[in-house]
């Protein structure tokens, strides 16, 4: 309990954005050194994975589609969901389509 | 209804997912599975957003969803390999189309986010990640659809340039800042909508001077920018899991802008500022000389499949003129014809040999090549010197020695395959025409190379035959 205590002071008076901030810069990081190990010759199908993972937006469109009642903001919403879709299936089929042709000489792969 | 420790344990959960789908593709053996984790990793964060207390929209947000999920899975499933540029510049336009709607939708009812302030509007900070979200999205949206445009044709590939521009450019920037910084400070709607409206211009002009030779990194750059504008629709929404897959994309765009920079030695701001392609073809520069008065070698087919067959080694290096003419299937056939005499037949590939990042490999992939024949130029440009025959296809300036040679020449210092190190050199080109770069090659010259004046399809055709 005490422990407890003392974490909420260690972080009292913290704005969030300096935690979103924190996770941000920390996944940058984990972004440069994941994408510098992509084979370059996967450089097309990185392109277009990381289109669809962009489309993660979705979540934000789906709050913004989330009211029943059809205003302005709600229709916004389903918009946005709808472009995000395009992207998401578009993206992740399309990777998969182009991933698939790649073989190795001997049969396998 | 999961609780909000749990929703944010399942977004961590799917945060890791989309982390190790890019982790995948660090080789083709792990990259099916990486994509398939991706999915996964998709799908529990739709999975999860949905079934939260505030969501009760389903019918319409499922429909809205499979309609876009159709058109995006038709899409996917017509598009050809030498069409992907432009299908993922357009695939931009849309990310950055939906950050756009979804921040107005947030401005116009910041309490659906659960982000609004005592009085109902948009506290301060929410106000600046709100700004940088749109702004960066809307110049997502429509810089990314003038590079569809120039891709697909419907726009020339000529870079557009015009007196002023920069100045024009820079004042809409300053506008558009201000507006900004005035959203801000009073969240006026009337700001926010004059900020948009100036970034959709800006976009247009920020692309139109930027020649079809840029274009690979120009993607590149898109595809940072709509990562950015996830990130910034995180930050509004408090959400870390778009943070983090906004900054994934973000990096990864980066990145492949710089590999593209350094591979055609261009500095990002030099591609930004356009205009290259343009007037180089008029300047002629670097081979020296007309073309007309310098004498080449030129042969049959015939002549250069007796050289292919006799050789130990024989390395290629595609071009964007290989898929252009549709070469890629009947090169194929040569390659296995080669390979069954015994011939060590291998690809290099120069990074800029397609018209975005990778996109040669795809082609090739697509053509059947096995990728372990297919070899980056970091590795294999040491192996020209010890090589038979290199055999050239639909590629110029990649190869031009004037980048190692010659200080003048305005490709001087981007890195080239040696290809004028290997014994004997084949060319086969539509004409002595020059490259995007617009300039001569002084490797058309050479004692030891042979040009084969044909259409890359015809001549690997007839190549087949006489090999066969």
């Amino acid at each position: 309990m005490e422990q407890l205590a003392e974490t909420v002071t260690a972080h009292a008076g913290v704005d969030p954005f300096i935690f979103f901030f924190t996770v941000f810069v920390l996944a940058v990081f984990v972004g440069y050194h994941v994408v510098w190990n992509v084979t370059p010759a996967l450089h097309t199908p990185l392109m277009s994975l990381t289109n669809a993972i962009s489309s993660i937006v979705v979540v934000g469109a789906i709050l913004a589609a989330a009211p029943l009642e059809m205003g302005a903001p709600t229709l916004l919403g389903l918009g946005a969901v709808m472009l995000a879709a395009v992207n998401i299936v578009g993206g992740f089929m399309v990777t998969q389509r182009m991933l698939a042709m790649f073989r190795k000489r001997d049969g396998g792969n | 209804m999961l609780s909000p420790n749990m929703v944010a344990l399942a977004y961590l959960a799917a945060s890791v997912l989309l982390i190790l789908a890019l982790k995948g593709l660090s080789s083709p053996e792990t990259a099916r599975r990486g994509n398939l984790l991706g999915m996964v990793g998709m799908a529990l964060a739709i999975a999860v957003t949905l079934q939260l207390d505030v969501v009760h929209n389903y019918g319409w947000i499922i429909a809205a969803f499979v309609v876009g999920g159709v058109i995006g899975g038709i899409g996917a499933k017509r598009i050809s390999m030498t069409a992907m540029p432009q299908l993922v510049a357009f695939m931009h336009s849309l990310v950055g189309l939906s950050a756009v709607l979804i921040a107005i939708s947030a401005m116009l009812n910041p309490a659906g986010y659960g982000i609004a302030d005592a009085a109902g509007g948009l506290p301060t900070g929410n106000r600046i990640e709100l700004f940088l979200g749109s702004f960066i999205g809307m110049i997502t949206f429509s810089a990314s659809l003038v590079a569809f445009g120039k891709l697909q044709g419907l726009l020339s590939g000529r870079p557009l340039v015009f007196s002023g521009q920069h100045g024009l450019n820079l004042l809409l920037g300053v506008v558009m800042l201000i507006a900004g910084i005035l959203f801000c400070v009073s969240g006026s709607g009337t700001a926010f909508a004059l900020m948009l409206m100036v970034a959709l211009p800006l976009g247009v002009l920020l692309i139109m001077p930027i020649g079809g030779a840029d274009m690979p990194v120009i993607v590149s750059m898109l595809n940072s920018y709509s990562g950015w504008a996830a990130a910034g629709i995180g930050f509004t929404l408090g959400n870390t899991m778009l943070i983090i897959a906004g900054a994934l994309v973000g990096s990864s765009g980066a990145i492949l802008s710089y590999i593209m920079c350094k591979a055609m030695n261009r500095s990002l701001i030099h591609v930004l500022l356009g205009g290259f392609g343009g007037e180089a073809a008029g300047e002629g520069g670097g081979g020296g000389g007309a073309a007309a008065d310098r004498p080449v070698k030129s042969g049959a087919p015939e002549d250069a499949a007796f050289l292919l067959q006799n050789a130990r080694s024989v390395l290629i290096v595609p071009g964007y003129g290989l898929a252009v003419a549709r070469a890629q299937h009947a090169l194929k056939e040569m390659v296995d014809l080669l390979l069954a005499r015994g011939v060590q037949v291998r690809f290099a590939i120069h990074p800029v040999a397609g018209r975005m990042p990778g996109h040669m490999n795809v082609l090739l992939a697509e053509a059947d090549v096995p990728y372990d024949l297919v070899h980056e130029m970091d590795e294999i440009n040491s192996e020209f010197a010890d090589t038979d025959v290199a055999l050239v296809i639909g590629a110029n300036d990649v190869t031009n020695p004037a980048a190692k040679n010659d200080p003048s020449s305005p490709i001087f210092g981007m890195p080239v395959l040696e290809v004028a190190k290997a014994r004997h050199v084949l060319f086969i080109k539509r004409s002595l025409s020059a490259g995007y770069a617009g300039l001569d090659n002084d490797l058309f010259y050479q004692d030891n190379t042979m040009m084969i004046f044909s259409d890359a399809k015809k001549a690997c055709e007839a190549l087949v035959q006489a090999l066969d």
